[in-house]
């Protein structure tokens, strides 16, 4: 499985990429290897407010339907528009085209709350035994 | 206490393995999900040829006469005028017109019967049958030395021919006896895809080669249940513990025209009171108006926002780009054209009834 050195990761397979105040948020390989071909990306509001670990995105394969929870709170600025005519971005690039939504961050401290990628490959690999 | 349910496997299993397919279980089988990915395994089937381990399925032969066997009295469709060599699909049901399974009966001789079922009902429909069948009837279940591999797909019928010359001859809905790699097996130009296609009914423990020997042609590729069910809800076929069940009537879900009303068996009685009084509900097939996709499970809401059915089958249709449903809604939601919403309260989504099939362009009559 495929991770990406400087982001931060959640326990539901989640990351955030932080650039200042801004938060670029997608599903992990292992997650998008789970769903299986992504058919439909449902966003959040923009200007919408998530609380940490919140539900604010759902994500639809062929034959199931998923909850994407906010690693981080803060506010909606911008959604992948691109994934609404080619929602399987995030099966072919999860962590760079396929990124999901954009948020103002509320609070830095709540990435303490969250896992490194040594930590999320040590996570992962404690899920397979 | 933890029970842990042990899963009967195919005689294929090593070899879904090694083709890195995800396992599920399914029916009381440990079964292939998929290999590389519904949206690639529905291409290949949609536009050229697909392999399916069906293995899991239920084969029983009954010998005798079709109505002092008892067996014409069990099932749902005429027995009596089938040619043989040829199948036919209906259904069996219980004293309260619920239906225990749904089947196709192959008349291999006059007085001989085959009968496929679904595998998580084998053994409640191996009982069904003992306990009816009439003491002129032979039963014998040859579910454990069957594997049943599943050719799928517009080529399918060219790919087949290099292996068995004869199958050209082959029309839909019947079958015959051929010479496969060297073993004698059973093939029928039948399937549930809605594509052209063959069930191979092979000897259990040569079917490892069989399957080898096909998928050396790179036009097919294996393909596993997620797609099958896709395929399927596409066609708007009916799976049972979805559109049917043991508390669902088959007139709610449209199988009229596999009952003979002319003759008498199990469950008549209460059908034809069902006739007579007409049903309340019906299964409506339905068609997104976006990418988001009814699942099993969600309500079905009319355009005033009451409840009035529920959603049995749902997936994205790879062929319509969007989401597909069938779910029995009370009448007359199930009209073709009328709108409705499905999901829960908190999220709903468009759709409309559709005339079925969802897909019209297969080539099973090819």
């Amino acid at each position: 499985m495929e991770i990406m050195d400087h982001y931060l990761y959640t326990k539901e397979h989640e990351w955030i990429n932080i650039e200042d105040n801004i938060g670029t948020i997608g599903i992990t390989d292992y997650a998008q290897s789970a769903l299986g071909d992504i058919t439909y990306v449902e966003f959040p509001q923009q200007d919408q407010e998530v609380d940490q670990f919140e539900q604010f995105v759902s994500v639809e394969s062929v034959k199931a339907a998923s909850d994407i929870f906010s690693p981080m709170s803060g506010k909606v600025i911008e959604v992948n528009q691109k994934l609404e005519d080619n929602p399987a971005l995030v099966n072919k690039d999860c962590y760079i085209k396929g990124w999901i939504a954009k948020i103002e961050i509320k609070d830095m401290d709540e990435s303490n709350n969250l896992m490194s990628a040594e930590e999320y490959r040590n996570y992962l690999e404690s899920l397979e035994h | 206490m933890s029970t842990e349910v042990v899963l009967h496997n195919t005689p294929l299993l090593e070899e879904h393995i090694a083709l890195g397919a995800k396992m599920v279980g399914f029916g009381g089988w440990n079964m292939p999900l998929q290999y590389e990915g519904i949206l690639t395994e529905w291409d290949y089937n949609r536009r050229t040829c697909s392999l399916f381990d069906c293995s899991h399925m239920g084969e029983f032969i009954i010998k005798g006469d079709a109505v002092e066997s008892g067996l014409d009295g069990i099932v749902t469709q005429r027995l009596t005028d089938i040619p043989p060599k040829t199948c036919r699909y209906g259904a069996m049901l219980n004293a309260q017109g619920g239906v225990i399974d749904d089947l196709i009966v192959y008349r291999k001789a006059p007085q001989e019967w085959m009968i496929v079922v679904n595998a998580a009902n084998s053994e409640k429909n191996a009982k069904h049958f003992k306990d009816h069948l009439t003491s002129k009837a032979v039963f014998q279940d040859i579910s454990f030395e069957t594997a049943k591999l599943d050719l799928q797909g517009p080529l399918s019928r060219d790919i087949l021919k290099t292996l068995v010359p004869g199958i050209a001859k082959l029309e839909y809905y019947t079958f015959d006896e051929f010479t496969l790699l060297k073993e004698k097996c059973l093939i029928s130009r039948t399937g549930y895809t809605g594509e052209l296609g063959y069930e191979i009914y092979y000897p259990w423990e040569k079917s490892k080669e069989l399957w080898q020997a096909i998928l050396k042609n790179d036009k097919v590729k294996p393909t596993g249940l997620g797609v099958r069910d896709v395929l399927r809800i596409e066609m708007c076929y009916s799976l049972y513990g979805h559109e049917l069940d043991e508390t669902i009537s088959p007139l709610e879900v449209g199988l009229d025209k596999f009952i003979d009303f002319d003759k008498d068996f199990i469950g008549k009685e209460v059908l034809l009171k069902q006739k007579a009084q007409g049903s309340r509900r019906a299964i409506g097939c339905f068609t997104s108006e976006s990418r988001r996709s009814p699942r099993a499970g969600h309500k079905i809401f009319n355009e005033a926002g009451r409840i009035v059915g529920e959603v049995t089958s749902g997936t994205f249709s790879p062929a319509l780009q969007s989401g597909i449903g069938l779910g029995f809604v009370e009448k007359p939601t199930n009209t073709i054209g009328q709108k409705l919403f499905f999901g829960d309260e908190k999220t709903k989504a468009a759709a409309a009834v559709v005339k079925r099939p969802f897909y019209k362009s297969g080539s099973l009559k090819h």
